[in-house]
């Protein structure tokens, strides 16, 4: 009986998103954006980073956000041209489209049918969505953000996304870490057990490239190359907000938006 | 800050011997590390915790020969003689049970050798060199893992049962092995501190103050008064998120609905306040070697605003928590630590302390601001079981928010927002080897760190995780397999800084 009166104590503390943009979500620093115009003079940009995200020519720099692991590093000592973006919904169905700023126009085309593509399959699974999580190889953090969807301040199972324990039962494969190659068969015949049709979502940076850990005697760097990834969500780790967008993404209920980038025509 | 490390080359059954008469003589066994030298040998190096240092004895071994296992005189490294197997393909002479723990490789792979200054090329698991499942008189083996019901971590339990009790349990963590130590000795020393932040990504501050420590107990590094403070308030708001998390499994496991929901928004809140003191939800981006990169990013008043609100919620739901009866019978006599293999095992952390070991390194060699704010030290819960260990974590709990509250009221004193000069100070490292420890959620955290022509030669990260979950084997005696969520949980362990 106690229970079910502090159970009532604070009121409903969850989140509206995504019917509404949630202030938590929005002010979250989930990514790097490149300025146009880089106003840095002296030095070059690419070994301030890391994980080897930057990459510049002829005065256009371009930063990975599927290599950025968000140490800041490119913020403190190149200020003119990277700066940290707000917002959590980082996460992109095309792999190209997480190089910022360039990154799309050219292949609007291609996104449009990976899209499409990803809508047909999805079709199916709208409200009723069932999820299975398999760590290869993450830091262990990641596994904290995705369990986190289930708090109250998100609580996902108001829009009818459910985890589960059986691959048998699942539609959505969450996947975390570098890659262990340890659990490269595991993996796979969980990915074999999940009825189609499945889609994948890529959490973390670790998952997409290696982020610091990268391809090691251990790792393959990432996971794109063992699986058809369908949603990519960057960050070390994504926020729960970044995954819960991933998530929503990869169903077809929410647009692609990316900070710092402006919105496709 | 620390303390510089004595350093003795003996022969390797003399030097087994001296570990077993420091260990006899009231040092703590904290960890076992190995290095590979050159293309012919290994060194190993025994880290002994007396009163206010770490010793490290030092022995060498012919790569590829043999030494004799630690583990047959001091008991708590057998874990490390197997990992050390593994990775530098040595053996441990008459070890009791030289399974594959972090790399199970196929005959004739080379092993991984860190320390040496070649980049071994992909290394896939072998199963066979895994024992296989045990069967016999009405037993059999429930395998439970890699891949677990719930948002866990990759690790396999094998669970030895004639039916409902757990006479044995088998844990293999190697599905996770990221070969961290070889990935360290690629970056400068800078860079060092973020990949300790993802060895065990939810105790990043601790990972990445041990590996700081090292470097700056090595350099002679005095960090700034003020830097000292932050990088406290990040460690032990790392603490209070931790034990929560562990506080949420316990209440999930006895399917108290409302309770798990409550301690997971408590835990939420914390993240988020982290993430408004850092940007990091989990402090990362924050220790550097020589301080910290920047300050606090609340105002002082609103950050001891929001340690008091959170505590305040945190207290009603706790006390609530430890009234409820269907709760506590559940944690009551479960998972029982004896207090003497705690002792002997050297267990680390809450799980040691609720056994009455588990040495608090923030007391007993402190470091940063706790040189100067005293840890009051937790008492009275020593019979071992998952109840004690919770109770530890709640008494931890409430000493971080004094700890944190304290401390942001000091850095009042040094100006808003910080000054430079207060944030760190200009670091040059020599060549040569240094020690650092940290207090993690779990426990003691060590780091060898061994620079040589400026850059990384050897990194050897020690998480309590490693040292503490072997002793998973003997807490089953009388529980069954009920129990065992409660268990787990109870330990509070992260299989990313086991499995390196």
């Amino acid at each position: 009986m106690a229970w079910v009166l502090r159970g009532l104590r604070d009121g409903v503390v969850t989140t509206r998103y995504p019917q509404r943009p949630d202030p938590y979500g929005t002010a979250f620093r989930a990514a790097v954006e490149v300025s146009t115009s880089p106003a840095d003079t002296g030095g070059r940009v690419e070994p301030v980073c890391p994980t080897g995200a930057i990459a510049s020519s002829d005065g256009h720099v371009e930063l990975d956000r599927g290599r950025c692991i968000l140490c800041g590093a490119c913020v403190r000592v190149f200020p003119g041209t990277f700066s940290w973006a707000t917002g959590s919904e980082t996460a992109s169905a095309d792999r190209r489209a997480l190089v910022v700023p360039s990154g799309l126009p050219e292949t609007g085309e291609t996104v449009e049918r990976v899209r499409a593509d990803l809508a047909r399959r999805v079709r199916r699974l709208r409200r009723s969505v069932h999820v299975r999580h398999v760590d290869a190889g993450s830091d262990g953090s990641e596994e904290w953000e995705i369990q986190a969807l289930l708090n109250p301040t998100y609580d996902v199972h108001r829009l009818g996304i459910f985890f589960t324990a059986s691959p048998r039962h699942a539609d959505v494969l969450l996947v975390t870490g570098a890659g262990a190659r340890g659990m490269t068969g595991a993996l796979r015949r969980t990915r074999e057990a999940m009825p189609e049709p499945v889609v994948v979502v890529a959490v973390g940076t670790d998952a997409i490239s290696g982020g610091l850990v990268r391809s090691t005697y251990a790792t393959t760097g990432g996971l794109l190359d063992q699986l058809d990834v369908d949603v990519m969500v960057p960050g070390s780790p994504p926020p729960p907000f970044a995954v819960l967008h991933g998530i929503l993404l990869a169903l077809g209920r929410v647009p692609e938006r990316l900070p710092g980038v402006p919105a496709r025509p | 800050m620390s303390t510089a490390a004595a350093r003795d080359l003996h022969p390797a059954p003399t030097w087994r011997e001296q570990v077993a008469r420091r260990v006899a003589a009231g040092d703590r066994f904290a960890g076992l590390f190995a290095t590979a030298e050159d293309d012919s040998s290994v060194r190993l190096s025994a880290a002994l915790a007396s009163a206010r240092t770490v010793t490290l004895l030092d022995t060498t071994v012919p790569d590829r020969g043999s030494y004799p296992a630690l583990t047959l005189l001091v008991p708590a490294a057998f874990w490390y003689d197997r990992a050390i197997h593994d990775l530098f393909g040595v053996v441990p002479e008459e070890h009791p049970r030289l399974d594959p723990l972090l790399l199970p490789l196929d005959e004739g792979d080379p092993p991984p050798r860190p320390g040496a200054p070649d980049r071994p090329g992909p290394l896939h698991p072998h199963e066979r060199a895994l024992q296989a499942h045990l069967a016999g008189d009405g037993m059999f083996t429930l395998p439970h893992g890699p891949v677990r019901s719930g948002v866990v971590e990759a690790v396999e339990f094998l669970i030895e049962t004639p039916g409902e009790d757990i006479p044995h349990l088998r844990v293999r963590v190697h599905h996770k092995h990221r070969g961290l130590e070889k990935r360290f000795e690629e970056l400068p020393i800078e860079r060092g501190v973020l990949l300790a932040e993802r060895v065990e990504g939810i105790a990043s501050v601790a990972h990445a103050l041990a590996f700081a420590h090292a470097v700056e107990d090595l350099g002679d590094i005095g960090v700034p008064p003020a830097a000292g403070l932050v990088r406290l308030v990040h460690a032990e708001l790392e603490r209070v998120a931790n034990h929560l998390d562990v506080a949420m499994r316990l209440a999930d496991a006895a399917a108290l609905a409302v309770a798990t929901a409550r301690f997971g928004w408590h835990k939420e809140r914390v993240l988020r306040l982290r993430s408004e003191l850092c940007g990091s939800r989990y402090g990362r981006g924050v220790v550097t070697v020589g301080g910290v990169l920047a300050g606090l990013a609340l105002p002082s008043a609103q950050a001891a605003a929001a340690l008091d609100t959170i505590e305040r919620d945190i207290a009603g739901d706790e006390h609530a928590a430890m009234a409820t009866p269907s709760f506590l019978d559940r944690l009551r006599g479960t998972g029982l630590l004896p207090p003497d293999i705690a002792a002997t095992h050297g267990a680390l952390g809450p799980v040691g302390r609720a056994s009455g070991a588990g040495e608090d390194v923030r007391t007993s060699r402190p470091y940063d601001a706790y040189q100067q704010l005293a840890v009051r030290p937790v008492d009275g819960h020593a019979a071992g079981d998952v109840q004690d260990r919770l109770r530890v974590r709640w008494a931890e709990l409430h000493e971080a928010f004094r700890l944190a509250r304290h401390a942001v009221a000091l850095l009042t004193e040094y100006g808003e927002p910080l000054p430079l000069t207060e944030l760190r100070v200009p670091v040059d490292v020599p060549d040569g080897r240094g020690v650092g420890w940290a207090e993690a959620p779990q426990g003691e955290v060590l780091y060898l760190v061994e620079v040589a022509d400026g850059r990384l030669r050897r990194v050897a990260p020690r998480s309590a995780s490693f040292h503490n979950l072997p002793l998973l084997h003997t807490v089953f005696a009388g529980d069954i397999f009920t129990d065992f969520p409660f268990i787990e949980a109870s330990f509070g362990l992260s299989v990313a800084g086991v499995a390196l």
